[in-house]
């Protein structure tokens, strides 16, 4: 018990690093995704969850996060969900008009209403993005995200995808870039300066 | 003084190796040469059809061994299947020959890398702290039942 206690201890550890190092490198690392420049993002026009199409320029001085991701997902992306859910717990008052859209790499099956009944289960701040198979490589693009149908034994498939939460600023200029594991005082952190609310003494 | 260390050393192991007994017998389960240990499912959001089984696969064999199937309750169609992250992108792939385990070795399945997956499942997964069932098949030990303790997400 000891040894498995310490080897966890190791893996842990060397999961932080890892972790560590893919926040750091990992925007810049991938070849896809570019560096942090003011043409990734917006503007976009898509139908919601909520039944009526979202246009970004509408979102003029309220900050956003994006987020690419598909219901059939086991981890990352519920993952994701449940630590956002957290942090507008945390954020408070401040993230009241803050919106992170849910933009489905799958839309051949996360219509508007699964996406919706989805979505559900966490913040009514979550709002689901359903682009036509026409409109995701653009939006994609526009975002440097990546996604990628991977087929299945049984004749099904899952999705590989980008799996950063995106931020933007009141203008939709992206200002930083939430990694998937990334230790969560460094979320919070951008989080709160995305919100001009001031870290909480420590 | 030397028989005085020796039985204190001789006690201390002996305390060591009873204070471990308990947490080793903690929801285990053997088939053949494989103890499968800490079985659990994390909990979906409501509206999806997936979910994803974790455990630990300790192989005490001399030989290394393969999970190649995964059957459960929940899920007509149930894989094995692999997370990795390359950059920032998530990529989940089916192991269609299987998780190797081995010899000696202990194999995580856990969030964000190896995993049970179930797919398509037609109704709602068990609430957390309910459990359901499924089998594992090993190519040299066989197939057993094994039993999954619904978690909440976090």
């Amino acid at each position: 018990m000891k040894k498995s206690g310490l080897f966890s201890l190791v893996l842990v550890a060397a999961a932080a690093i890892i972790a560590a190092v893919l926040m750091t490198f990992g925007l810049q690392g991938s070849g896809t995704s570019g560096k942090l420049t003011a043409d990734i993002g917006g503007p976009f026009k898509l139908m919601s969850s909520n039944g009526a199409v979202i246009d970004s320029t509408t979102l003029k001085g309220k900050p956003y996060a994006v987020y690419f991701g598909f219901t059939h997902c086991p981890e990352v992306c519920p993952t994701t969900m449940a630590e956002m859910t957290e942090a507008y717990e945390k954020l408070g008052d401040a993230a009241k008009d803050f919106t992170t859209f849910f933009v489905t790499v799958d839309p051949e099956r996360d219509t508007v209403e699964f996406l919706h009944d989805y979505l559900l289960t966490f913040d009514k701040r979550f709002v689901g993005l359903v682009p036509t198979m026409e409109e995701l490589p653009v939006i994609a693009k526009n975002f440097r995200a990546v996604y990628e149908k991977v087929p299945t034994s049984d004749g099904s498939y899952t999705m590989n995808h980008t799996a950063s939460v995106y931020l933007f600023d009141g203008d939709g200029k992206l200002t930083a870039t939430l990694g998937y594991g990334e230790p969560e005082k460094a979320r919070m952190a951008k989080l709160r300066k995305l919100l001009g609310v001031a870290s909480p003494a420590s | 003084m030397r028989i005085f260390s020796s039985l204190a050393l001789a006690g201390a192991v002996a305390l060591a190796a009873l204070t471990s007994v308990p947490a080793a017998f903690a929801g285990e389960t053997m088939v053949g040469n494989i103890m499968l240990m800490d079985i659990w499912s994390k909990k979906s959001p409501a509206g999806a059809n997936v979910s994803a089984g974790f455990m630990a696969i300790m192989n005490h064999g001399k030989d290394a061994d393969r999970l190649v199937k995964a059957t459960a309750e929940i899920s007509p169609n149930v894989q094995i299947h692999t997370m990795v992250m390359d950059g920032d992108v998530m990529k989940m792939e089916e192991l269609k020959n299987g998780l190797e385990i081995p010899a000696g070795q202990t194999v995580m399945l856990k969030p964000g890398s190896f995993h049970i997956m179930f797919m398509d499942m037609p109704g709602p997964q068990p609430e957390v702290g309910k459990t359901f069932k499924g089998t594992l098949t090993f190519e040299k030990a066989g197939t057993v039942d094994v039993v999954y303790d619904v978690k909440a997400p976090q």
